[in-house]
């Protein structure tokens, strides 16, 4: 099981070199890859309403996912029932190429809206060890030196990795949003997963930091080749380090290239009400139209000062 | 209301050595400075992490349910140690239980507090009755409240430490996890942890320490030392390990200052074990009060200390 997907990870390590790749996947899958996810005829229940059915999904290595949808129309639950938390009730769904729930090792987690509060009188490296070794029972009682450095530099390494450094060793508690937010991201980094799942992780920062956080996913998934799903609730900061979109909707889902699927006829679709995407002058997209108010878009846009919006869209 | 002690008490000498002699010369007083030992180390580590998961308040529950158990296991002639173990177990079960309904897979949920006190109003009642009918009791309900050092026995000693280990076996086994589930149950959910079962155990070991506690310290101070030592070596450092380490000394430091001193003076332990402890909070909070105050011009003091 660990196998082919070692071997899937290293053939596209090779075959996509430079941080993005185009962006051309869904059509066409690669045929030896063992996609990251895998979705069929996907349904999920809670309290005996069905949230979206009939998901089709395919994920492959390395590849920077957003799942959009308005408020309360099942994203965090698709995270759950990647994590194997919540069965599916319909259709198949695997991750890794296992059950959800069974890979759950080689995935990171970054659930929504967390945060510590000055009260929480713990490091931000120990924040980010739990996530290397929190798991285990029972003490390490005689210290076998070798394996303690390697796990100490292992949390170094990844507090290095996201720009932790100065403050890993403050109480998490007294660490800003965003400071607190990368160590979490450390944290799901750890284990060096093959997956991220991020639920909102820029949810709960303001602009510039969210775009730092997203910036900093983005490299992270290019640079060591980590397939990212993101749960995002607006499209604009991500859109352009993204490769792929899953848009929920009204029960349903449609996922391609984000200029497959945020167009005015697919949303309208999913919808089943007039939405309009429009294009900025230099080449964003904004959504119009769809149940939430799109204010917050027209306002991230003056400001958000995201770098290339122009060349994912376009 | 003070004990019927020798009007001449013991002297204190300043002469460390021989007052220390002198004091343990006492078959009661060395079985004092056991109890206090065993009991001040269980409880600054569980102390630990019920501060980290924030269950001061099933904490407290559990330790006034202590009450009524002593004095309905004494009023029904068994031993008050029965009382204390069993229903302090019971009600940190029944927490649980209700905690589970409540949801929140860690810390115990704010929806919960109100039924828990109700529930714990009328327990100290109960007690109170319990105490009422038992017209014998030795010191009223003062020595259940507050707590007494004169006439532990080895036996009692013995119990206590045998708990004590398997309190303190129980968490070593469990306290990477634990420490995972209380600080981000979340993602130690879906990592494999079993937060809802480590929070169960957690809360049956806490019934068992908090029982510990409230036979040195009395029912109403066993916070002196579950909590206190634990809040003050948080608001230190920031390290797990040193964190439980400096918990653990400070409740130890607490404990025996606290029975030296009551043991010259006549007036209750429970008021110097908490005094001192309560000392040590407020020498912490200042320190840290003043680092960060001269932390914005010379930063790196306590970062020296913290990645020392």
């Amino acid at each position: 099981m660990l196998h082919p997907i070692a071997k899937a990870r290293e053939a596209a390590g090779h075959t996509v070199p430079p941080p993005r790749p185009g962006a051309e996947p869904l059509a066409t899958p690669a045929p030896d890859d063992v996609p990251v996810l895998a979705l069929r005829g996907a349904a999920v229940r809670v309290a005996g309403r069905t949230l979206w059915s009939g998901v089709d999904l395919r994920i492959g290595a390395g590849k920077f996912v957003a799942v959009l949808g308005p408020n309360g129309v099942g994203k965090s639950t698709m995270v759950k029932v990647l994590l194997g938390a919540l069965p599916a009730a319909e259709g198949e769904v695997r991750v890794l190429g296992a059950r959800p729930g069974q890979a759950n090792h080689r995935i990171g987690y970054l659930p929504q809206r967390r945060s510590f509060d000055a009260s929480m009188r713990i490091r931000g490296v120990d924040v980010v060890r739990l996530g290397l070794d929190g798991d285990r029972w029972g003490v390490p009682l005689w210290p076998s030196g070798a394996r303690r450095r390697a796990a100490r530099q292992r949390v170094e390494e990844v507090i290095e990795l996201v720009g932790a450094s100065a403050y890993a060793h403050r109480p998490i508690g007294n660490c800003s949003g965003g400071e607190q937010q990368r160590l979490l991201i450390a944290q799901a980094l750890v284990r060096r997963p093959q997956l991220l799942l991020l639920d909102e992780p820029s949810d709960s920062l303001d602009l510039p930091h969210q775009s730092a956080v997203t910036a900093l996913i983005s490299q992270i998934c290019h640079q060591e080749n980590v397939t990212v799903v993101m749960v995002a609730h607006d499209v604009n900061p991500i859109l352009p380090h993204l490769d792929q979109v899953v848009y929920l909707a009204e029960g349903g889902a449609a996922s391609g290239t984000p200029e497959e699927v945020i167009t005015s006829s697919t949303l309208t679709r999913l919808y089943g009400t007039p939405v309009e995407v429009l294009r900025t002058s230099d080449g964003r997209l904004a959504v119009v139209g769809q149940p939430e108010a799109p204010a917050r878009h027209t306002d991230r846009h003056t400001s958000a000062p995201c770098a290339g919006g122009g060349h994912a869209a376009g | 209301m003070l004990p019927a002690e020798p009007v001449a008490g013991p002297v204190w000498s300043w002469n460390l050595l021989t007052d220390v002699q002198e004091m343990w010369s006492f078959p009661f007083m060395v079985n004092a400075f056991r109890a206090g030992a065993i009991v001040a180390v269980v409880s600054a580590v569980m102390g630990y992490f019920v501060v980290l998961r924030r269950q001061t308040f099933a904490a407290h529950t559990v330790s006034t349910v202590a009450f009524p158990g002593a004095a309905g296991a004494v009023l029904l002639g068994f031993s008050a140690v029965y009382g204390y173990f069993s229903l302090c177990v019971a009600a940190a079960v029944i927490i649980a239980a209700i905690g589970w309904r409540g949801g929140g897979g860690g810390s115990g949920g704010a929806d919960e507090s109100a039924l828990t006190g109700t529930v714990q109003a009328f327990l100290l009642a109960s007690g109170f009755l319990f105490i009422a009918l038992y017209k014998g009791l030795l010191g009223g309900p003062q020595t259940i409240l507050f707590g007494t050092f004169l006439g532990i026995t080895t036996s009692q000693v013995n119990v206590l430490l045998g708990v004590g280990a398997v309190v303190l076996a129980a968490l070593a086994l469990i306290g990477r996890p634990l420490l995972f589930a209380s600080v981000d149950p979340q993602v130690a959910a879906a990592r494999g942890v079993p937060v809802r079962a480590l929070s169960v155990i957690f809360l049956v070991l806490l019934g068992a320490a908090t029982a510990e506690a409230g036979q040195i310290t009395g029912t109403l101070l066993v916070f002196a030392l579950m909590v206190i030592p634990a809040a003050t070596a948080q608001t230190v450092t920031g390290r797990p390990g040193a964190g439980l380490t400096l918990a653990v000394l400070l409740a130890l430091a607490a404990t025996w200052l606290g029975l030296t001193t009551a043991y010259y003076w006549p007036y209750p332990l429970g008021f110097f074990v908490t005094s001192y402890s309560f000392a040590g909070y407020l020498l912490a909070r200042s320190g840290r009060a003043l680092h960060t105050r001269l932390g914005r011009t010379a930063a790196p003091l306590l970062n020296k200390e913290a990645t020392a």
